[in-house]
């Protein structure tokens, strides 16, 4: 249901960064700021558990780093910003990685893409919580 | 005096910095995308900016989640492109206006307005892609930049009202400024998209097209829109265009748009872009030609 704190919580399909999230993904995001160095990016290939482990993550943060699993990685406070310098660093597309967190293949979702895009028809509101007035 | 003649928005999609740093805007391929900008290199050639105030979002590059400042202005001598995870993009240095910046800080602090004053950063896409697009591949830069960070990574932004009243404050402190200086204000991303969950992928392009529309004369409703209404609207990241409000309100009540391009997708995102020229310039413009 609506919590009247956060007005975005009906929207689905959707985690918004907010100070909560920030709060939990504090250490995540700044392990993935320290990708932007190519020094840190190679230390990081050659031993990414050893690398992980210098940062105060939680073990739940640090397996889904390992298995790349971007829709655990927002949801335990990562910021896609702050994301895509891992994908970026696996020399993923930021498209590629962003598809994995749909239920639709990176080639399924490109193709979504060029036909226009996912519509918001049917996306604004979580089933159980539309408006009563606004369409 | 110093004088703001024109602004413009767009797109600062990382792609499109891919593919201009490949050797590939010129492309068949990608035709659709970059041919939308034709017009536009030729009309900056034409108006020769001396600074452009380029509004932009900085993407967890010079800020991470240490410092997150609502509004930092760049009073800087140069800013060097960043290595965003993949190396620094091959393109110029971006020189800074710091004498008109420093102008700039004062006024709106004095107007209210408390910003974060940067020295020294290195500027990501959300900057140099905007530059590219309108410049093309150069050699340098031909003007100086003021870059102006806004946050719309950490919920929340700063909102569109806010944003609107800082463009206007920004064309008061420029008006004020003696030298005569030729300045133009970017406002850059959008448009619809959202980068994460399973409604990645969203695209809303009547609500784009039609925030177009209303930008000109009607900017008072785009700024009443809340970030909840932008992203429920129009994904989580294109609450990104707060940031064209600012633009908006650096230029006069009264503007003629003399371009528009809007294209589905680049990557994720819906690709808008338009220029705006304020009336009286483009009527002084019209009057020259015809007097020529």
């Amino acid at each position: 249901m609506n919590n009247n704190n956060k007005p975005y919580s009906n929207i689905p399909g959707t985690t918004v960064f907010d100070g909560d999230m920030a709060r939990i993904g504090f250490h995540l995001n700044q392990f993935c700021m320290s990708l932007m160095q190519a020094s840190n990016r190679d230390a990081f290939r050659q031993d990414e558990r050893g690398y992980v482990d210098q940062w105060p993550m939680t073990e739940a943060q640090k397996k889904a780093v390992l298995a790349r699993d971007f829709t655990q990685l927002i949801a335990l406070g990562g910021n896609i910003y702050y994301l895509v310098k891992l994908s970026s660093s696996d020399g993923l597309s930021v498209a590629a990685a962003v598809s994995t967190m749909t239920n639709l293949s990176p080639e399924d979702y490109m193709a979504m893409m060029r036909n226009g895009g996912r519509s918001p028809d049917g996306n604004r509101y979580v089933e159980n919580d539309k408006p009563k007035e606004k369409p | 005096m110093a004088k703001i003649t024109a602004g413009l928005g767009t797109s600062h999609i990382p792609l499109l910095g891919h593919i201009i740093d490949k050797g590939e805007s010129h492309t068949e391929k990608w035709a659709p995308i970059f041919d939308g900008f034709q017009f536009t290199k030729q009309w900056i050639k034409k108006q020769k900016p001396d600074v452009v105030i380029l509004v932009y979002n900085d993407h967890a590059t010079a800020f991470d989640m240490k410092i997150i400042p609502t509004f930092a202005i760049g009073c800087g001598e140069e800013y060097h492109p960043a290595d965003e995870g993949y190396g620094a993009r091959p393109v110029p240095t971006v020189k800074g206006a710091p004498k008109l910046a420093w102008h700039i800080t004062e006024s709106l602090i004095k107007q209210g307005f408390d910003m974060t004053i940067v020295n020294e950063m290195d500027v990501d896409h959300g900057l140099t892609v905007p530059l590219s697009m309108v410049f093309g591949e150069v050699e340098e830069w031909p003007c100086q930049v003021i870059p102006l960070a806004v946050n719309t990574v950490v919920y929340p932004a700063p909102t569109g009202e806010r944003c609107l009243a800082l463009g206007k404050a920004i064309r008061a402190a420029v008006e004020q400024f003696p030298e005569d200086l030729n300045v133009q204000v970017w406002g850059t991303g959008g448009m619809s998209h959202q980068l994460l969950g399973e409604r990645a992928g969203l695209i809303n392009r009547e609500w784009d097209l039609a925030f177009m529309d209303d930008l000109q004369s009607d900017y008072d409703k785009l700024a009443a829109i809340s970030q909840v209404e932008y992203i429920r609207e129009s994904g989580t990241e294109g609450s990104e265009m707060v940031m064209w409000l600012i633009m908006r309100g650096a230029l006069n009540h009264d503007v003629t748009e003399i371009h528009r391009h809007y294209y589905v997708p680049v990557s994720n995102t819906a690709l808008g872009h338009l220029i705006y020229e304020n009336a009286d310039i483009a009527a002084d413009l019209k009057t020259a030609e015809d007097v020529a």
